[in-house]
């Protein structure tokens, strides 16, 4: 949203969520905190994304549900990684590593 | 597996809505808290940090937007919405919505019917194996042949059928065939069914195969036709015989012989000719044994046969024309019939025969049927764009209506999108209800078509099929319609600026003129095109009432015809002529019974005896010798069918076979031989079958009448006394005339003749009946023309009073000051009288035109008067205009009864 966080490359949003779950369950906020966190404030998630995200991954089958009581008593929606989420998430991670690695060589080749 | 969850997790969310959206809604109540409580830990108060925490997440309801658009149940949703709207809109306004519906419904109906028809008739090929191989065997126009013509095909005769297969080389087989009526009655009252005589190679080339038991085969066909069984079609079996897998062993009375059932054919097949459906095939060997004495196998100068093959696979249809074209005269030397003189054998030996494809069947349907359908098609088709102008017209008048309604929703924040979204819905959901209609409506439509068609003698057989082609065509012309015009408020009320739309809408004298000028153009084209369906309609129905009403020449009320069929007493002719007279007489002696008297050949039933004649008593034979139609007839024959005598008198019981050959003829023989000469006097010998007869005496001329075709020109006709024909034939043909309720005569005669023999068949029909049967194109184009013009008339008047009252509302205002100024009503009424008088004008100059330059089209199919018959011009114009003045009338009453001060005040 604010010109120093960098905006997500198409899609990436999907793996990023699904690499926030593989450790553990957790709700919106969280994910959206723990994805700010990890990349040490360059991507801020916008909840207009972040949600809608989240329909679709469960409408896919690669995350589940469940409502949980969370600290202050109140209830809360975390998500999880289903068995298909975890294969989807190496196989994308995979992909993308090879897509970096190949962009790196481009790059330090050109210059 | 990803489909099949997300659609079904869909399906689930459009049934749990309310309480996803509550879980919705908590989830993000608690982000937003989990958010706030995150903003107060860096010390900001617990308003500011929500405050901020909101402004962070942009709004909760967007944020729900958008997670809804990520689902797909979500689009169905507004279209459902956008669907029951439509639904509703259409409800409040039933008049449009009908007028719309129907309109689409009959002119995709129509056209759909019409064409399922014309194609199953004129395109489809055979239900066999490669039907694009199937070529026909015909005579070139060249050459001329005698004898004696029986079936609805007769190309050959059994001797050439034989040449043809032992000396063509094109076809890989070939086949005769030939289509009959059997009387398949055990006994009694004759039962017709539709039979084929058919050669052993036809059902191996056409590539058919038995649904049950054997096919007939070359085996089946020989000469001593030891072996000779029936095929039944599979709708026959099923019709007749229920089905049942025992028929192979039993046997069917094919005319008094009883012959074993050895199989029933494929299901689809129904014959190799299109427009009928053949019900039991026996092999040609078999003819002379079903056919007695009247085979025509056995008579050298009988032709019956048609003959088809498949050709071989590198054969075309020229290249075997070409290889029967050199074989011909030896085949016809082959076969010559020994009954032939030099001058007939001269005349087979000039003609040649040729192959023409034969795939799509043999019809005299398609000849009699071909034009009448197209020019339906046409006339169905000048409906749809008449009820599509109607459409267009009527979305219109729509649109404008709705034109502050699409401004509003666009100033209200309704996405460019989304309006259009709408209105296309609504003009599909219009389409849709209408094409759907218009499908339903083929499928009956095409019955009644099929069933108007038909006659008793000649059912029709039309494998029909749903054409999808021509639904799709009919439909997606509906649909363009629909959407082009349905759209017009959306893309204009979307194209300025709400604010400028409004204020136009809120009060605007001179605004739309530009559309108004379109819809102008749609009814002026709408009058002209319903003027010529008009013309169309009048002249089928006139030549229809010429043709019902034309004078035959004899009564047509009244007239029952029985055939007394007398074979199984096996007479003699002697014994034949007795048993013929005896009949006569006790039909004659039933009370109610005004007249009776036996006759060869029945007028207009279609069937025919013609001989040449030679004028004078003595001499040669001229180069080209005269045909005349002939009856033989009873005396009482012009009393019974009530025909005057002009000169002379009828025959008696003293012209029998010995005494002078007599005769009575009609004015047009006299006209044609006598020349002015006392016609008593003129004498005439006949020529039959190549045989010369003794001179013949004229006792009487009577009046003119139709012989086979109530077309026809005056027919030269010679009637002989029946009891100076050499051949006598096993059956009486008795017609009767009775004042009295023909079905107690009919019982009554059947008792009579079952007395006089038991075993007799009996068959009965009404001369008036027949007569009607044989006018049905012509009552089909009147009846389906006159539906289309009334159709096209009421869409036409429809539209004008669509926009005769557009008008009227449009200058509320204007019609307000002019009263206020003193106009009085008259003077209101001719302003709006004036439109419509203009309208109508330029459609019926137009429509004029486009008939004088069509209606030639109609000129071969109409009886007594041109297809530029003036009458009818100016009948159709005149109705047209008097029925178009009559529906613009009812808006300019409307506007001459406006109370000015409302009409001003009230915008």
């Amino acid at each position: 949203m604010t010109d120093t966080s960098a905006t997500l490359v198409q899609g990436t949003l999907d793996m990023l969520i699904l690499k926030t779950l593989a450790l553990e369950p957790l709700h919106g906020w969280g994910i959206s905190q723990r994805i700010q966190q990890l990349s040490h404030g360059v991507f801020e998630v916008n909840p207009g994304s972040l949600f809608p995200a989240f329909r679709r991954l469960e409408r896919a089958g690669l995350l589940e549900c469940a409502w949980r009581t969370s600290e202050n008593n109140r209830r809360a929606k975390y998500y999880s990684l289903t068995r298909a989420g975890r294969q989807k998430l190496r196989s994308e991670t995979k992909e993308w590593e090879r897509q970096v690695a190949a962009i790196a060589r481009i790059l330090q080749t050109a210059s | 597996m990803g489909i099949w969850k997300t659609l079904s997790a869909g399906v689930h969310g459009l049934f749990r809505k309310r309480e996803a959206e509550q879980e919705l809604d908590e989830e993000l109540r608690d982000y937003l808290d989990k958010s706030a409580a995150e903003k107060m830990r860096s010390g900001l108060t617990r308003e500011e940090a929500l405050r901020r925490a909101r402004l962070e997440m942009g709004g909760v309801e967007a944020v729900k937007e958008s997670v809804r658009a990520a689902s797909w149940e979500t689009r169905v949703e507004t279209l459902w919405t956008d669907l029951r709207f439509g639904a509703r809109l259409l409800r409040f306004n039933p008049v449009f919505a009908g007028a719309a519906i129907l309109s689409l419904a009959l002119g995709i109906g129509a056209n759909t019917a019409i064409f399922q028809l014309l194609d199953a008739v004129r395109l489809r090929t055979l239900p066999v194996k490669n039907p694009q191989e199937i070529a026909r065997v015909v005579f070139d126009r060249r050459g001329s042949r005698s004898g004696n013509f029986s079936t609805r095909y007769p190309d050959f005769t059994y001797a050439i059928w034989e040449q043809i297969r032992d000396k063509q080389q094109g076809f890989s087989s070939v086949y005769a065939w030939a289509p009959v009526q059997f009387n398949v009655s055990p006994a009694g009252e004759v039962h017709n069914v539709q039979g084929l005589f058919v050669s052993g190679e036809f059902f191996e080339t056409l590539g058919l195969k038995p649904a049950l038991g054997r096919l007939l085969s070359t085996a089946d066909d020989q000469p001593s036709c030891a072996s000779a069984g029936a095929v039944l079609s599979y709708s026959y079996w099923q019709q007749e015989y229920g089905g049942r897998r025992d028929v192979v062993d039993g046997k069917i009375t094919i005319n008094r012989h009883s012959v074993p059932i050895i199989g029933v054919a494929e299901r689809d097949f129904y014959g190799v000719e299109v427009g009928r459906n053949f019900d039991v095939a026996v092999p040609v060997c078999a003819e002379p044994l079903i056919n007695g004495e009247n085979s025509q196998l056995k008579s050298g100068i009988g032709w019956w046969l048609s003959v088809m093959g498949r050709l071989k696979p590198d054969w075309t249809v020229e290249r075997a024309s070409a290889q029967l074209r050199t074989v011909s005269q030896s085949i016809f030397e082959a076969a010559m019939p020994a009954e032939y003189n030099a001058s007939n054998a001269k005349s087979l030996l000039a003609a040649k025969l040729v192959a023409k494809p034969g795939g799509s069947g043999v019809s005299d349907l398609r000849e009699s049927y071909a034009q009448p359908l197209c020019l339906l098609l046409a006339l169905a088709g000048l409906v749809l764009l008449i009820a599509s102008a109607n459409l267009a017209n009527l979305l219109l008048a729509r649109a404008n209506a709705r034109e502050k309604e699409m401004a509003m929703r666009m100033a209200v924040g309704a996405g460019r999108a989304r309006l259009i979204r709408q209105l296309l819905v609504e003009s599909l959901l219009l389409a849709g209800i209408g094409a759907a209609l218009g499908a339903l409506l083929a499928r009956d439509l095409s019955q009644v078509l099929v069933a108007s068609m038909s006659t008793l003698q000649a059912p029709l057989f039309v494998a029909l099929r749903t054409d999808w082609r021509v639904l799709g065509f009919t439909s997606a012309l509906a649909i363009f319609t629909c959407v082009l015009f349905g759209l017009a408020p959306a893309l204009r009320a979307t194209s300025v600026s709400p604010g400028l739309a409004l204020k136009e809408g809120g009060r605007g004298t001179t605004q739309g003129r530009s559309r108004f000028g379109l819809r102008r153009v749609l009814v002026v084209s709408q009058i002209a095109l319903s003027l010529m369906l008009l013309v169309g309609a009048l002249l089928f129905a006139r030549s229809l009432k010429n043709l019902a009403t034309l004078d035959p020449g004899f009564r047509r009320d009244g007239i029952l015809v029985v055939d007394i069929d007398f074979s199984a007493r096996k007479l003699g002719t002697e014994g034949r002529r007795a048993f013929s007279d005896e009949l006569l007489r006790r039909v004659r002696g039933i009370a109610g019974v005004d007249a009776a008297a036996t006759a060869a050949i029945v007028p207009l039933s279609g069937d025919g005896i013609g001989h040449d004649i030679l004028a004078g008593a003595t001499g040669d034979a001229p180069e080209d010798v005269p045909v005349a139609a002939f009856n033989y007839v009873s005396p009482g024959y012009f009393e019974t069918l009530q025909t005057p005598f002009l000169v002379g008198h009828d025959f008696d019981e003293h012209d029998r076979l010995g005494s002078p050959n007599v005769a009575i003829v009609n004015q047009a023989f006299v006209d044609k031989f006598a020349q002015g000469k006392n016609p008593l006097e003129f004498k005439f010998r006949v020529r039959r079958l190549m045989k010369t007869s003794a001179p013949y005496q004229i006792i009487g001329v009577v009046k003119d009448t139709k012989y086979t075709d109530l077309r026809e020109n005056r027919e030269v006709i010679v009637y002989s006394p029946q009891a100076q024909n050499e051949e006598a034939s096993n059956d009486a043909q008795i017609l009767l005339r009775s004042s009295a309720p023909l079905a107690g005569i009919l019982s009554a005669v059947k008792g009579t003749a079952i007395q006089a023999d038991p075993d007799a068949d009996i068959t009965f029909y009404n001369l008036h009946r027949m007569i009607d049967d044989g006018l049905i194109r012509d009552r089909l184009m009147a009846r389906l023309s006159g539906f289309f013009g009334m159709l096209a008339v009421l869409l036409a008047v429809i539209g004008l009073y669509g926009v005769i009252s557009y008008m009227v509302a449009r200058r509320r205002n204007e019609i307000g000051i002019r009263m206020s100024l003193g106009a009085d009503r008259r003077s209101i009424i001719s302003l709006v009288l004036r439109e419509s008088v203009l309208l109508l004008s330029i459609g019926l100059i137009i429509g004029v035109a486009l008939a004088l330059a069509v209606s030639s089209a109609a000129s071969a199919l109409l009886f007594g008067l041109k297809s530029h018959d003036a009458a009818t011009l100016i009948i159709a114009t005149i109705s047209l205009a008097a029925i178009g003045l009559a529906a613009s009338y009812l808006p300019a009453l409307r506007a001459a009864n406006l109370d000015p001060m409302d009409a001003l005040r009230n915008e």
